[in-house]
Formats: C-alpha cells, sequence, structure tokens
C-alpha cells in the first residue's frame, strides 16, 4: 500500500470516525436529555409516585367508650382479648410448630385446615389468628414456651363484655360486625374486628361510644411488608356513656322475677329509668365473640323471646290502670265533679247490651275516689260514655300512652291508643259500646310497660317527663336531670290530687284493690292502681257454669297489671309492673310490685337529708355549661 | 518465537517496557477508577449501607480488573494482531461449549463455568470481533474494500457469533454484536450504500425473525411500546426505574436514602439498575456527573482512534469505544425507559464479574492502542 493510498485510507477513516463520534456524543446527549427530563420536568409526579409506592396508610381503632351505671359502675367494658398468633415466614416448618402449639393449646377440629388455608391466602409476613380470647393461664404457657415455637406470637386486641351479662342486655344492647346499613362513611368502619351498636344504648349512642379513628402511616416495601412507622395520629377515643340505671337493683329485679313479667322504674321527677327488667334475656358477651348459628335461632325461635325487650316492646291493654286516665279527663272535661256520686248495681246497660262490673254484687254509691279504689268499672262505663273515646285518647296521649318516648332505646314501640278517626280510616264505626268498653282500659289498646310507668311518674309529678336512659356523655350531664327541665303536664292540680289521692287509698285504705302492696313502715306510702286484662273471652254460659281463670291453662289467664309511685307525700319512684298470665293485678303484679319498691326504697335511699343527692346534683349542673335540649 | 516474528520484532522494536510504563494513558485509568468508585458508592448502597454483599467484591475485582488492564496495555499490539483469528475461534468455540453445556440463567444459556468465575462469553465475544476485523481490514486498502468478495469473509465472521447469541438465546448482546461489527465495517470505509443494501434487507426479514423470537422477547418489545398496560408484569421494572429516577430530582434523596431502591421496588438494582439507584440517591446532579464520565470514556476512544498509526489499532480502539458505547447508551436508555429492557449491564458500575472481566480486557486493549500508537506495523498494512 503506497504511503499516499494510507493518507487517503486515514482520511476517509477520521471522517467516519468523527461521524459516528458526533452521533456517539449526540445519543449521549439524548440520555441527558432524557434524564433532565425525568429528573427534573417531570420530577414531582415521579416523586409523588414513588411516596404512594412506599407509604401506607392505616387505620388505628380507637377503645370504644364504656358504659357505667348510676352509680359509676361498668356495665359495658372493653376487656383485652389475648390471642395466638403464627407468622409463617417465621415458622421453619409451620405444621411442625401448630403440632408443638396443639400440645400446649388443644386446637379445635378443621381449625389447622382453617389455619393452614389463612397462611396460603395472605403473604408469609402477614400473621394469622390461630386462637381467640385465650386465658391467662393459656397465655403463660405459650409464653414460657416461645423458643421451641418460632413464628408464634401472642398479641392483644379489645372485645366488649358486658359484667351484669343478661341482666342489663336489654338496655344496654350488644355489638356486631357492621353490616352493609351500618356503612355511614365513616372508614373506622372497614377495619377488621371493628363492632358496632347493634341494640340498645350501645346502638342509641354508637357515633358517641365509637369515637374517631386514628392513622399510623407505615414505610412499607415492594412487597407491603412494614418497614418503619413514619407518621402517628392517634384516634379519639370514644366517649364514656352514664345511664341511669342502677345495676345492682336491676340485677336484684330481674333475679326476682319469672319468664314473661316486665318491670320499669322510674324516677317520677325526671323520667329516668332506674330498673327495666323482663324476662327472659340473654347474654350479650356471646355476640362478642361471635355468635353460633344454633344459638341464634334458639333465641329468634323461642316463643319466650329472649332478645326482645318486653318493657319496650310488649304490648298491653292496660285494664283497670287506665282508669286515672279517664278520671282526669272526666274532672278536666267536668262531665263528673269530684263528688258526683254514680250507683254501681254491678252491670251497666247500653241499649240492648250489658256490661258488666268485675264485682258482680255492684259498689253501690261511688265518687270518683271510691270507684278508683275499689276499681269499680260501672262508674267509668258511665264517665267514659259521656266524655267520648277522643276525650280519653287525648288525655292518655297527655300521659304518655300511645306516643312515641324519647327513650334511648332504638325499635321501642310507641304502643297505641285508638281515636274515634282511626276507627272510621278502618272504614268501620265507632259504636258507643267501643267507647264503654275502653272506659276500663280495655278494647283496643296496646301499651308498652315502658309506657305505663311513664303515666306512672306523670301522674306523681304532674310533668310530661320523658323515660329516659343517658345521664351524662363523657362526663357532661345532659339536659333533663331536674324536674324542671320538664313542662308541666297542664291539669289542675286539684284534679291530680284527688287522683293520686285515690291511688293512695287503694293501697293504703281498707277496702283497696291492693293492700297487699302496703310499704313496710318507714319506707313511706306507695300509691298505685291494679289491672287485670283478659286475653280471652269469658263467653255467659263459662261465667253461668262457674267459671275459675285458676282452672285454666297458663297461657289463657289475664294478665297482671300494677303501676305505682312512692312515697305518695314526695313522689320519687314510678313503678310498672306486667305479669303475663298473672291471673290478678291485685294477687300477682301489685306483691311484686311493693317488694320491688321496697328493694328500690333501701338501695337508693338519699345518705343523710332527702333532698342532698339533688341540691349537689342541681350544684353541679349549674357549673356545667347548658347542655343543648334533648339527647343525643 | 517464530522466524517472522523475530524479524518484525527487530525491524521495529517498539518502545520498550519502562517506556511502555510510561505512555499508558494514567488520565484515563483515573478516569476508570473514578467510574468505578461510582460504581462502588452504588452498590454500597444497594447493600443496604454496606460493603457486603456488592461493593466489597466489586472494589476487589475492579483491582484485579486493573492488573490485567495494565498487562495488557503494555502487550506488543503487533502480537495482539497476530493472534486475533485465534482469538476468535476460541471466543467462537466458547459460544458453541455454552450452547452445548452452558448453565442456564434467567432463561437463556449464557454463562460458562470457569472454575471459580463465570464467563458469559458473549460478551468476550464481541472483542474478539473487533480484533478479527480490525485484522482483516488492516490490510485492506480502498480497492480492496471496493470488491464485495472481500467483504464476504468478515461478513459471515460477523454473522456467525451474532447467530450463536442469538440463539442462546440473548436479543440484546445478538444486536449490540451486529451493531459493533457494522461500526468496524463503516470505519473501514465500507461504503453507504452496501449498508443501506443489508439494512433494507435486514428490514424484510425482520416481521419473520420476530415470530421467531422467545415470548420474553416479544413481551419486552410490546411492553416498551406500552409500558403501563402490564404495570405489575412485565412493565413493572421499567415504571419502577422511572418512578426511582424520577423521584431523585434535581439533588436527589441523599446517600443511602434512596426509597425505592433500599424498599425493593427498584429490581435487580444491584445489577443492570445500578444507574437508577444512584441516580435516585444523587439527583439529576450526581447521573449527569456520571454520564459526562462515560462520555469521558468514550472521547478518550475516539481520539485514541484518531491518533493511532496503524489502521489496526484504529479500528479496535474505534471498535472497542463503539463496544463501550453501547454497553452505556443501551443500559440508561433502559432504565430511563427509553429503549426496550435488554438485560446490559453498566461496566465497571454493575455488579458482575464477567462484565467487569470483559470490560478490563477491553479497556486494557485500548490503552494498548494508545501505547503502540506510533507502533509501525509491517510493509503498509501487509
Amino acid at each position: 500500500m503506497s504511503r499516499r493510498e494510507e493518507e487517503r485510507r486515514r482520511a476517509l477513516f477520521t471522517r467516519r470516525a468523527l461521524l459516528l463520534g458526533a452521533g456517539q456524543l449526540g445519543l449521549l446527549g439524548f440520555l441527558g436529555y432524557r434524564l433532565q427530563k425525568l429528573q427534573l420536568e417531570e420530577g414531582e409526579r415521579y416523586a409523588t409516585l414513588a411516596e404512594e409506592n412506599r407509604i401506607s396508610t392505616r387505620l388505628l381503632a380507637p377503645p370504644r367508650g364504656r358504659i357505667l351505671d348510676r352509680a359509676g359502675r361498668v356495665v359495658a367494658a372493653n376487656a383485652l382479648n389475648w390471642r395466638v398468633l403464627l407468622t409463617a415466614e417465621q415458622a421453619e416448618d409451620v405444621g411442625a410448630t401448630l403440632a408443638t402449639l396443639s400440645r400446649l393449646l388443644p386446637l379445635a377440629e378443621g381449625e389447622v385446615a382453617r389455619i393452614e388455608r389463612d397462611i396460603r391466602r395472605r403473604r408469609r409476613f402477614v400473621p394469622v389468628v390461630v386462637q381467640e380470647f385465650l386465658s391467662w393461664e393459656e397465655m403463660a404457657r405459650i409464653e414460657a414456651n416461645a423458643p421451641d415455637l418460632p413464628g408464634i406470637s401472642v398479641d392483644v386486641g379489645t372485645t366488649r363484655t358486658y359484667p351484669l351479662a343478661e341482666h342489663l342486655a336489654h338496655v344496654v344492647g350488644y355489638v356486631a360486625p357492621p353490616a352493609e346499613a351500618d356503612m355511614d362513611g365513616d372508614p373506622l368502619l372497614s377495619l377488621p374486628g371493628i363492632r358496632v351498636g347493634r341494640a340498645g344504648i350501645e346502638r342509641h349512642h354508637e357515633r358517641v361510644l365509637r369515637g374517631r379513628a386514628g392513622t399510623v402511616q407505615m414505610e412499607v416495601n415492594a412487597v407491603g411488608r412494614v418497614i418503619r412507622e413514619l407518621d402517628r395520629r392517634e384516634g379519639v377515643a370514644g366517649r364514656e356513656v352514664r345511664i341511669s340505671v342502677d345495676a345492682g337493683l336491676q340485677k336484684a329485679v330481674r333475679d326476682r322475677i319469672e319468664e314473661g313479667t316486665s318491670v320499669v322504674v322510674m324516677d317520677a321527677r325526671n323520667g329516668e329509668v332506674l330498673a327495666m327488667a323482663s324476662q327472659p334475656g340473654f347474654d350479650p358477651n356471646l355476640f362478642s365473640s361471635g355468635i353460633s348459628a344454633a344459638q341464634w335461632r334458639e333465641w329468634t325461635r323461642s316463643r319466650a323471646t329472649p332478645l326482645i325487650n318486653k318493657t319496650t316492646n310488649g304490648l298491653y291493654a292496660p285494664g283497670s290502670t287506665f282508669k286515672m286516665v279517664v278520671g282526669l279527663a272526666a274532672l278536666e272535661a267536668r262531665v263528673v265533679t269530684p263528688t258526683d256520686r254514680l250507683t254501681c248495681p254491678g252491670h251497666y246497660d247500653l241499649g240492648d247490651s250489658r256490661f258488666h262490673c268485675w264485682n258482680r254484687r255492684g259498689h253501690g254509691a261511688l265518687d270518683l275516689r271510691g270507684a278508683l279504689k275499689q276499681s269499680c268499672d260501672v262508674y267509668f262505663y258511665e264517665v267514659a260514655r259521656r266524655l267520648g273515646i277522643d276525650r280519653i285518647a287525648a288525655m292518655a296521649k297527655r300521659l304518655g300512652l300511645g306516643v312515641e318516648l324519647e327513650i334511648e332505646l332504638p325499635g321501642t314501640r310507641p304502643g297505641f291508643v285508638p281515636t274515634r278517626e282511626w276507627r272510621t280510616r278502618q272504614g268501620k264505626p265507632w259504636n258507643l259500646g267501643d267507647t264503654v268498653v275502653h272506659g276500663i282500659g280495655q278494647g283496643f289498646y296496646q301499651l308498652t310497660p315502658l309506657s305505663l310507668a311513664t303515666m306512672a311518674a306523670r301522674l306523681a309529678s304532674g310533668r310530661a317527663v320523658q323515660p329516659h336512659l343517658t345521664q351524662a356523655i363523657g362526663g357532661r350531664p345532659v339536659m333533663g336531670a331536674r324536674a324542671e327541665d320538664w313542662p308541666s303536664l297542664g291539669l289542675a292540680e286539684r284534679d291530680l290530687k284527688l287522683v293520686r289521692e285515690a291511688m293512695w287509698a287503694v293501697v293504703n285504705e281498707a277496702g283497696g284493690t291492693a293492700r297487699v302492696a302496703q310499704l313496710p313502715p318507714g319506707l313511706g306510702a306507695l300509691a298505685g292502681k291494679t289491672g287485670t286484662t283478659q286475653v280471652r273471652r269469658v263467653s255467659r254460659e263459662q261465667r253461668e257454669r262457674g267459671f275459675r281463670v285458676e282452672s285454666q291453662p297458663r297461657e289463657w289467664r289475664p294478665h297482671a297489671l300494677f303501676v305505682a309511685f312512692a312515697p305518695y307525700d314526695d313522689p320519687r319512684y314510678a313503678i310498672s309492673v306486667v305479669v303475663e298470665h298473672g291471673t290478678s293485678g291485685s294477687g300477682a303484679a301489685a306483691p311484686l310490685a311493693r317488694e320491688v319498691m321496697v328493694e328500690v326504697m333501701t338501695r337508693l335511699r338519699p345518705p343523710a337529708a332527702p333532698q342532698a343527692g339533688g341540691a349537689a346534683e342541681a350544684g353541679r349542673l349549674a357549673e356545667a355549661p347548658p347542655p343543648a335540649r334533648g339527647r343525643p | 518465537m517464530t522466524v517472522f516474528e523475530r524479524r518484525l520484532l527487530t525491524r521495529n522494536r517498539g518502545p520498550g517496557l519502562l517506556e511502555k510504563f510510561w505512555l499508558i494513558p494514567w488520565g484515563f485509568v483515573l478516569l476508570l477508577c473514578a467510574i468505578a468508585a461510582v460504581g462502588y458508592v452504588a452498590l454500597y448502597s444497594a447493600g443496604g449501607g454496606s460493603p457486603e454483599p456488592y461493593a466489597g467484591r466489586h472494589a476487589l475485582r475492579f483491582g484485579f480488573g486493573l492488573v490485567l488492564m495494565l498487562g495488557l496495555a503494555m502487550t506488543d499490539l503487533r502480537l495482539v494482531a497476530r493472534l486475533s483469528w485465534a482469538g476468535y475461534a476460541l471466543g467462537v468455540g466458547l459460544l458453541v461449549l455454552v450452547a452445548l453445556h452452558g448453565q442456564v440463567g434467567k432463561g437463556a444459556q449464557r454463562w460458562i463455568e470457569l472454575g471459580p468465575f463465570q464467563l458469559q462469553p458473549s460478551e468476550l465475544m464481541k472483542i474478539l470481533l473487533v480484533l478479527a476485523l480490525a485484522a482483516w481490514f488492516h490490510r485492506a486498502g480502498e480497492e480492496r474494500i471496493g470488491q464485495p468478495l472481500f467483504l464476504v469473509p468478515p461478513l459471515l465472521a460477523v454473522l456467525l457469533p451474532v447467530g450463536l447469541i442469538l440463539k442462546q438465546p440473548n436479543l440484546g448482546t445478538g444486536l449490540i454484536t451486529l451493531m459493533v461489527g457494522g461500526a468496524v465495517f463503516w470505519a473501514a470505509g465500507v461504503r453507504w450504500w452496501k449498508f443501506a443494501l443489508v439494512g433494507g434487507a435486514a428490514l424484510a426479514i425482520a416481521p419473520l425473525a420476530y415470530e421467531r423470537l422467545r415470548d420474553y422477547q416479544k413481551a419486552r418489545i410490546l411492553v416498551f411500546l406500552d409500558p403501563e398496560s402490564d404495570p405489575l408484569g412485565s412493565g413493572y421494572n421499567i415504571i419502577q426505574s422511572k418512578i426511582a429516577l424520577g423521584s431523585g430530582g434535581l439533588w436527589g434523596k441523599g446517600f443511602l436514602q434512596g426509597t425505592q431502591g433500599h424498599l425493593n421496588f427498584l429490581p435487580e438494582k444491584q445489577t443492570d439498575f445500578i444507574f437508577t439507584m444512584w441516580a435516585e440517591e444523587f439527583g439529576l446532579v450526581g447521573s449527569l456527573a456520571v454520564l459526562a464520565l462515560l462520555a469521558l470514556v468514550v472521547i478518550f476512544a475516539l481520539l485514541t482512534a484518531l491518533r493511532c498509526r496503524s489502521q489496526y489499532g484504529r479500528l479496535v480502539a474505534l471498535g472497542l469505544g463503539v463496544n463501550y458505547f453501547l454497553y452505556v447508551f443501551v443500559n440508561i436508555a433502559m432504565v430511563t425507559g427509553s429503549i426496550p429492557v435488554g438485560g446490559v449491564p453498566l461496566p465497571l458500575i454493575s455488579h458482575g464479574g464477567s462484565a467487569m472481566l470483559t470490560s478490563m480486557v477491553g479497556f486494557g486493549l485500548l490503552a494498548s492502542v494508545h501505547v503502540h500508537r506510533d507502533t509501525e506495523f509491517g510493509a503498509g498494512g501487509d
């Protein structure tokens, strides 16, 4: 190759090499541009994506607010729930670990398969629950053997417990995992293991008790393992709710009553419910740990309806306990005067129909006081005829019967008091005979024991007190603790006085129908009224053959009712008792009411001066900022 | 030593050993040390803030590689030229060996066990091909280059290893080998229109070739066209790399502070995606600085080629420069989501013994061209 040729070759190489080099540097420049675009222009966007990549926000469940009784005793608490967890990643051999564990903690059949399934479904570093609700001994045994149990850990969650079990179940309610309908947009409800109130106070005050979720921000890696905690915002714990029920009294009352009996004790001055007993009940603790299908079937299918609170959902005709309503309506409408006497011959004739008095021999001439005291039916047949059903119904509603009450128990039934208009809507005429029957509390009435107790409290106080349970939320008293919080019924004091005195006579005067309810000396006087309501019609034929209820099957016997307040001089407590198929108000309900009232007065007797407790309460209320009217 | 060789050496002894030592491009060696240091820092971070398991071994390998490189730098280039075709034959033999007995890594037969070392013959093959082609074209004047028949043997010499590499299958390295070969053809003076002819033919058979690709290779190409289409599958790597890079911003998150890398969102962070690791922690400033260092290597290769007096040396320097450039370009273009993921490491920065070994061999030969830039080869390229 000549020198010239070599030089030409080198020149060609140089040209092409420079071209190639320029191309290479151009492409490297392109990479620089790409980097600039990614890291500078779009850097912020990718920074956001990176944060999303690595930060996982989790919710923290706040502790649910406790529920206390009026004395501060805990009736709904959060217990520690010790759980055994298994982290597959840390266990060398899941099967071997479970085998070792089952020697310390017997595992139910099928549990091992369930655990292994759970492990397969989750990432290997996510712990799965092996068993919940361990006892302290079981815990200790596992902790002591920890070195032999790789992958096993113990952690603690919370579960709702009800120390009074079935005694307060109808009032406090229970909690259960949220259903679709409970989803109110609170992200807390999506947490696994969360429970919401399903009945009673737990449900009514759900928002108060639940609190607000906290959040914790975790740094996670590509497979979701938590590396560290970045930020923690504690939630707001649920507020404590204090209710007016006295747990000791409630238990004592429930222990005393049989299946099918309801007792409501209220503070007559302000409507606070002190005891609310319905038999049979159920154990709300079973809901916390997950109730079995069999148990649920048993409860829902039982004729005794243990899940139903009969004091708020049981519907009964009031019978003679309604006579105070008719009497007050009559006095207000001036269809009788307190001194007007009507004669009872033992029956009352209206056209072709004859209505009997419970006393076939008749009561003779009676004024209103005497008619109430002896529970004369004929007197009230006549008074009802003079009044008409609508004036009776209006008075009933003023006294809290057949209307929605403000009690904080979801599902409470308002009950029912008929009116002429209601009957017309049904396309049927309202007959005078209907009015007469309704004068003695029979007929279409459907009233709850709670409303009867409310009636007794309103008669005693003359105020439109509402039955309620909430005393304080988060330590702040709610409105309604003082008598002055409640408006007057607007009834003439003279009329009320007469009815109260008659009720006193029922218990404390010779010839009264509930002499058995007289309180022992030193506790003041009880004033009440009996009621007996037929559940089956007694035919004339049966009557003539010498009908005796005692010989009837139990479910055919009449219900026994009693409403009362005490002490007569300074009414503080109102009570209603309904004994299903108790045969007679004076025989079954009145003695029970007496026993309960003795229990109430001995348990809740104010320490020294009768007003001391009330005054202290009032003083405390005065300091607190004025709470909003109405209960949350 | 054969008679021919003795004659060659006595006629032009070239520089002496001490002189050669002084002629070694120490600036270039320093540059390589700087790049390897970048690799050490990035691998230290990839190891979770520890020299284990990557950075320490990286430094050790670079040390060995440096000795090998300096040794090669002082090896007479004429000897290298003489052994070019023997080396080529060895490379092809290794490729065949891998095809028969190689370890299966990531679905491809690429590795060969050499005692404690793993060798990826396809990497070595690119260097050996450059040497062989340079030897072939060293003798060729303009006239001979113009003869189509003269071009057939080197063309076959390119296609044989490319075919073996594609068969492994390793699409990325196969294409890079083809491009490196093409660059030598180009620098040797082959006409434009011949490239156009071959390129046109290649385009014509491309659809057929695509059909023969393995599923994962097809997936790479498809995912490249739309990475978001499969964010948790094949596109995951590209997206996560872009997130890590982009979130680094201008100044980066700081040494050991790169969240995406440390939390394992970044795949293969110690090998193919090591640049991302670096760029996340040191930002645009850091990534452009490294890019500048890498560009200096490319420029050094180009200058060495231009300065060399022998055609063999020129072609070797240029070919090795292009080879290095393609590593860098494909890797960074890959991590920035500019081209399909290719599984190409970043020389001297990525973790891996085979890549380090072959890179240092290449740099050693490049340095040798530099050392022997004025050495005369026989009589006018005979």
